[in-house]
């Protein structure tokens, strides 16, 4: 299909993934291009979050192998993935509230000062983590009141769109994201909606979860569809309809 | 659609000026009463004013500082989201080592050759981290509650404390005790230990607020789950929390040789519960990642205000401990409701 002649960023070929005796991916091929937008969808059990958790190395395949711009890579921990620059946003898990939106964008990468109170003491650099946080969230258009504010004063979009944002900061390769418009309203959601266009824009590629047909529909380039453990079907949403997915989707309808 | 702008919650009156409620404002506002109140006090009934002065507010420093060095320790941990019972028995065990290596050495019977007090005071504080350690292990390791595995160490210390130790360790030499000599400041007189209590609370207060440690320390009391998503060494974080905690009860042994001027192994029974009181009164969360130490200094300073104040107008001592309930239950309440209002 779409730009088979360029070597996808991120790679799945036969992957396989056993619990037990239950069979959660079953010879699985996955490919994500540079530049777009890729909806992951598929009933529940379908194997869909086995295979996210496998490309964001929250679990290992029992075999198949993983490829990122053509290298064959092992991810033992979502910290692997992380330092080859796929990140994950995930539902829920994502945001600390009681600490203010600059300090949730550099979780865990926070900016150390220069020289002997930064190399010695350990000591922040709030003022340059400010600075960056804002320039930041502007180039998003992502305006809030105040970069200080906790996150716990934010709405559920607000939230989700800080959450976003600190991946795409962080992501050289990839950024997944997991039900983003879940829990969302209408208007919330188009907000993230925006922000997740504006990342694409960005020439970030993007895998999304999602159970949202019409924010799949909306939004996505390719739409992959997950069925029985196997990637059932490839499609454009240009050239299907929401029906014929979930019809692929659960089996009514075959698609070569 | 623009991002973000739609969106934005109105600013109440509870948002502008809820911050005055918010720790450590919410509780300084109440010591300033407190003091206030035991100031005027005596005016309305016709006494001698005693309570402001400078030697009585040294005298109040003084009474918070061991307890004020337990209650950092507990701060920390209480900030994970953890909580520890042991402290005032460990704080007990490293008193009885400490004064005993230094009065008879590594004899366990009562008569030895005593080490150098230096030696002394950092086997004690290696003892007070190592317990600290354990306690860390326990609950990063084997994933048992902090309440359970301190309960434990609690019992363990307390043991080892009067196997060590049934009675009071006197006739330590002058190095032990140095922490004790006074110093002049502005009019007061004031023992050293107490002015370490505050360094300590300020280097404390430092590392929480301005370095990378500190930050980790909230996230993981905030959210674990997503502090480990982001990277963040949720369990080295934990280990070094309660190792340090452990660090800080040692240092308030000696504090406790210096001031009773020996080593005491019937310290520390409820103190424990005494430090968890200035860590809720300060303010910082039972929930975990929300509060700090400035706050357990008011706390444990309300605590004591309360004490001197109701002395001074010779109230019944057991109406302080009363009064400390009701204040204990109402800053929980003030901290749930607040945080469901979120």
């Amino acid at each position: 299909m779409n730009g088979s002649q360029q070597t996808p960023v991120l790679e799945a070929r036969q992957l396989v993934k056993h619990y037990g005796h239950v069979v959660a991916l079953d010879e699985c091929d996955f490919e994500l291009y540079a530049g777009e937008i890729l909806a992951v969808i598929g009933d529940n059990g379908a194997g869909k979050s086995t295979l996210i958790k496998a490309l964001s190395g929250a679990v290992s395949p029992t075999s198949g192998e993983i490829r990122m711009n053509g290298q064959v890579v092992h991810f033992r921990s979502p910290l692997d993935a992380r330092r080859a620059g796929i990140e994950t946003v995930y539902q829920n898990l994502a945001l600390s509230p009681a600490l203010n939106i600059v300090e949730n964008l550099f979780l865990g990468r926070e900016l150390l000062r220069p020289g002997f109170f930064g190399t010695v003491l350990r000591m922040v650099d709030k003022a340059k983590m400010l600075e960056e946080a804002t320039h930041y969230m502007e180039d998003l258009k992502f305006r809030i009141q105040s970069m200080k504010q906790p996150v716990e004063t934010l709405s559920g979009g607000q939230r989700q769109g800080v959450a976003v944002a600190r991946s795409a900061a962080f992501a050289h390769n990839v950024i997944i994201m997991d039900e983003p418009t879940a829990a969302l309203g209408v208007k919330e959601s188009g907000m993230v909606l925006d922000l997740i266009r504006k990342v694409r824009d960005r020439g970030l590629p993007v895998i999304l979860i999602s159970h949202n047909m019409p924010h799949v529909f909306e939004l996505a380039d390719r739409i992959h569809i997950q069925r029985l453990g196997k990637r059932s079907a490839i499609i454009k949403p240009s050239e299907y309809s929401m029906s014929d997915a979930v019809a692929i989707m659960t089996g009514a309808v075959a698609v070569k | 659609m623009t991002t973000g702008t739609a969106a934005l919650p109105k600013r109440s009156f509870r948002s502008r000026f809820g911050f005055l409620l918010a720790p450590p404002f919410g509780p300084l506002i109440f010591l300033a009463l407190i003091c206030i109140l035991f100031t005027v006090l005596p005016l309305l009934r016709g006494q001698e004013q005693r309570f402001l002065s400078p030697q009585n507010f040294a005298l109040i420093v003084q009474q918070t500082a061991v307890i004020g060095v337990l209650a950092i320790g507990q701060t920390l941990i209480i900030l994970t989201g953890g909580i520890d019972l042991s402290n005032g028995l460990i704080m007990a065990l490293t008193s009885v080592i400490m004064a005993g290596l230094s009065v008879k050495g590594f004899s366990l019977t009562s008569s030895g050759t005593p080490i150098d007090p230096i030696f002394a005071i950092g086997i004690g504080l290696t003892v007070a981290s190592l317990a600290g350690f354990i306690n860390g292990s326990l609950v990063t390791r084997l994933k048992l509650p902090p309440f359970i595995v301190t309960l434990g160490t609690l019992n363990i210390a307390f043991a080892l404390t009067r196997i060590y130790s049934t009675s009071t360790i006197n006739g330590l030499p002058e190095p032990m005790i140095a922490l004790g000599s006074v110093i002049e400041v502005a009019g007061a007189r004031v023992p050293l230990y107490a002015l370490v209590m505050l360094v300590l609370f300020f280097i404390v207060w430092f590392i929480l607020r301005e370095t990378r440690f500190g930050r980790h320390i909230y996230a993981v009391g905030d959210n674990s789950e997503s502090a480990a998503l982001v990277g963040i060494p949720v369990n080295r974080i934990l280990l070094l929390v309660y190792t340090c905690a452990g660090f800080l009860y040692g240092i308030a042994a000696l504090l406790l040789i210096s001031r009773q001027e020996n080593g005491d192994p019937q310290a520390g029974q409820t103190s424990n519960l005494e430090s968890i009181t200035a860590v809720v009164l300060g303010g910082t969360s039972l929930f975990g990642g929300r509060g700090n130490v400035v706050g357990t200094l008011i706390g444990a300073l309300i605590v004591a205000v309360i004490r001197n104040g109701l002395t001074q107008q010779g109230a019944n001592p057991i109406i302080q401990t009363l009064i400390t309930g009701v204040l204990v239950i109402t800053a929980v309440a003030v901290d749930k409701f607040s945080q469901r209002a979120k």
